[in-house]
């Protein structure tokens, strides 16, 4: 009775989250269209209610519930609380839009909820099962949320590709999984783990897994040479879900790689090291270099998500607890980057239009001053410029791959970051230099303008003052992997 | 029971995986896609058969009831129902074919090689010990997914839920050229809803054409 009742408390969260994504649902149907603003009410409380469960439970010690199928250790917690506001702004910026394209619904809030509680699984998840469940969770309302807005044939085709290419990654994910099964006979991390480290495994069967496993990886991560969905579906879909697609669910990524290839596959440090080397490489090549060339707004982002990538596999390719902790210093800020990014976007645009070229942000400064400085701060933390937090988070992965040892690495991924610099630039240089091609007035609900303004602000502010987020990564990663 | 120097397992295996193979081929070799399916559901059926030689019963039964039962003949439904154009879902096969062969068949030897009897075989896996013959493989199955795998099991309850509402969501509509009438509405009708009422003045029109034909028809009528 006691585990039981220590099970459900170190899940609540998860299980509040499902019961509300019902209850909207439900309530949806009960609600005039003038009271419709109650469901993201609903939605917002859930996510704070869930964010003050997850504190006042968090322990610094790992606890394992559902007989070893999940975990509670500091890293899982940080990243959810880190998801839960990295969703919460995405119902504040994407308000607005879905109400104009009638996306506004019941389906969407429950959708995006239970693609938070699919994540949520990943970062506890103990267990290869239930770490590929939480992963289906999230594809699946993800591939939904970008067919929601049913009449717009380009986000039928984005969602059908991501559909086709996430399902083929499952397929590789899980028949890796069936591998390091097979040849260890446990689908527990730390299990599995304990096997590789004792018994006598043959080698090749394991690396063959490990391979499927990093591809499975790699494609939902987004990393070159599995990057060819990325462009496509940020492109095509909803710009409200291109915001959710490009943002949280990369922190789920990371901790879903944490879990398979360092808590269980640690043995085989030295193998994946070199896969994540060459797909971190590629990634920041053909990232910085194909985004020079997009005219799309969208399509840029996209691109520099995947240089993004690169440099978070960086990190995790030094295997090392410091490397750990400047990749998950990396996402974070990267989550915050892209959530402003996209936010922009989503606050330029209008009913029936999308402010998703490059043209569109020509001569912002002159429309107005304010939002092209907060443009012009999201576009140098994306670029590293110092003093923001871009900067800093490019400067701790690459110090920590320096001293792994990857000094030709991290002189090569400087000088690509030079030419990333430039697509970054050539945004301001539209904003700032050229002459306004769209003259309508920017409207956009109060809140959705602060919070913008707060978090377009904090990128200056945590790059000027890292430490608070260092410690909390550094705290993240010693305490689970220490 | 030996034949032919096999033991009686061991013929009805290779019997099962044969046409297990043969209907796996056929069914991405085949022109007809009716028979694409029905060779998929033969494979279903030899798939269940190897597994019930694994002492795995339970699955071998839910695998005939949910996929050959329910999830091939809406298949089936879908692929009679939907008018596809195979020629143009065909176009490019002999294309694609001297580049996915040559990466299909060496990705085949390579899983061979590894997944093979070289590692896999039965000197280095120990098959397990045969469970006496009231052992319940559904009662343990129960057992497990109950309890050790409590988590992954309400999981997936969530994951179909998502499922359910994904398909509503992204196919339910109001279906506006359906003729039907809700009477909670008809009955609500007014006056004003109905007429519209015209205010015109009393004037002849003077349409050219049609004086003309007026005057025509009375020639004609004298």
């Amino acid at each position: 009775m006691e585990n039981i009742r220590y099970d459900l408390i170190t899940a609540l969260p998860e299980i509040v989250i499902v019961c509300m994504a019902m209850f909207i649902l439900l309530a949806d149907l009960f609600l005039k269209s003038s009271n419709r603003i109650a469901i993201y009410v609903l939605a917002q409380v859930t996510l704070l209610v869930a964010a003050y469960l997850t504190f006042s439970t968090h322990t610094p010690s790992v606890g394992y519930a559902f007989t070893g199928t999940f975990v509670d250790d500091a890293m899982a917690d940080v990243l959810k609380l880190m998801i839960y506001l990295g969703t919460s702004l995405i119902f504040v910026y994407s308000r607005q839009y879905i109400q104009l394209r009638e996306m506004y619904r019941g389906e969407f809030y429950a959708l995006v909820l239970f693609s938070v509680v699919g994540m949520m699984i990943m970062v506890s998840g103990q267990n290869m099962l239930t770490l590929y469940v939480g992963l289906e969770l999230l594809s699946l309302s993800l591939y939904a949320l970008v067919a929601l807005d049913r009449d717009n044939a380009r986000a039928t085709e984005a969602a059908m590709k991501y559909f086709v290419l996430g399902a083929l990654a499952s397929g590789m994910l899980l028949y890796g999984m069936s591998m390091i099964y097979g040849m260890t006979g446990s689908l527990n991390i730390s299990e599995i783990n304990n096997a590789l480290m004792g018994g006598e495994n043959v080698q090749s069967v394991l690396i063959l897994g490990l391979v499927f496993i990093v591809a499975g990886l790699a494609f939902k991560l987004g990393a070159v040479p599995f990057q060819m969905w990325v462009p496509d579906v940020y492109e095509g879909s909803p710009t409200a879900i291109t915001l959710l697609i490009s943002s949280v669910p990369k922190l789920a990524a990371f901790a879903f790689i944490i879990r398979m290839l360092e808590q269980g596959l640690h043995t085989l440090a030295v193998d994946w090291q070199q896969m994540l080397m060459i797909m971190a490489v590629l990634s920041i090549v053909i990232g910085n270099v194909t985004a020079i060339a997009q005219t799309n707004l969208k399509r840029m982002l996209a691109y520099s998500t995947i240089s993004h990538v690169g440099f978070v596999l960086f990190g995790l390719m030094s295997a090392s607890i410091n490397g750990f902790t400047s990749a998950l210093f990396y996402i974070v800020s990267y989550v915050l980057m892209t959530l402003a990014g996209f936010g922009m976007i989503l606050l330029l645009s209008r009913k029936g239009f999308e402010a998703e070229k490059l043209d569109d942000l020509k001569g912002l400064n002159q429309r107005s001053p304010w939002h092209a400085f907060l443009m012009l701060i999201v576009m140098f933390s994306m670029a590293g410029v110092p003093p923001t937090l871009g900067f800093y988070a490019k400067f701790t992965v690459l110090q920590a791959a320096l001293q792994a040892g990857f000094l030709w690495l991290v002189v090569f991924a400087v000088l690509m970051a030079v030419i990333g610099a430039f697509y970054y630039l050539r945004v301001i240089k539209l904003m700032y230099f050229d002459e306004p091609v769209d003259h309508h007035p920017i409207q956009a609900p109060m809140d959705m303008r602060i919070v913008l303004g707060v978090n377009a602000l904090a990128l200056l502010a945590i790059g000027l003052m890292p430490q608070g987020l260092m410690e909390l990564c550094s705290y993240a990663i010693s305490k689970s992997l220490g | 029971m030996t034949f032919f120097g096999l033991p009686f397992q061991d013929i009805v295996f290779y019997t099962l995986a044969a046409i297990l193979l043969y209907a796996a081929l056929r069914v991405i070799t085949t022109r007809n896609p009716v028979y694409a399916a029905l060779y998929l559901v033969l494979a279903f059926f030899t798939a269940a058969g190897v597994w019930l030689l694994l002492e795995a019963e339970f699955l071998a039964i839910v695998l005939v009831l949910v996929y050959v039962g329910a999830v091939m003949v809406l298949f089936l439904f879908v692929v009679m129902m939907l008018d596809i154009n195979l020629d143009k879902l065909r176009e490019g096969f002999w294309k694609a074919l001297p580049i996915a062969l040559p990466v299909g068949g060496l990705m085949a030897v390579e899983m061979v090689m590894i997944v093979g009897v070289r590692n896999f075989g039965a000197d280095k896996i120990v098959a397990p010990a045969a469970r006496p013959a009231d052992y319940s493989n559904t009662a343990e199955l129960g057992r497990v997914l109950y309890t050790d795998y409590l988590l992954p099991f309400e999981l997936a309850s969530v994951v179909l839920l998502v499922a359910i509402i994904a398909a509503i969501a992204l196919t339910l509509r109001d279906r506006r050229e359906s003729k039907s009438v809700d009477p909670a509405k008809q009955v609500l009708v007014k006056k004003a809803d109905r007429i519209r009422i015209v205010k015109m003045d009393a004037v002849v029109e003077k349409d050219s054409e049609a004086s003309s034909d007026v005057s025509t028809v009375a020639k004609e009528a004298e």
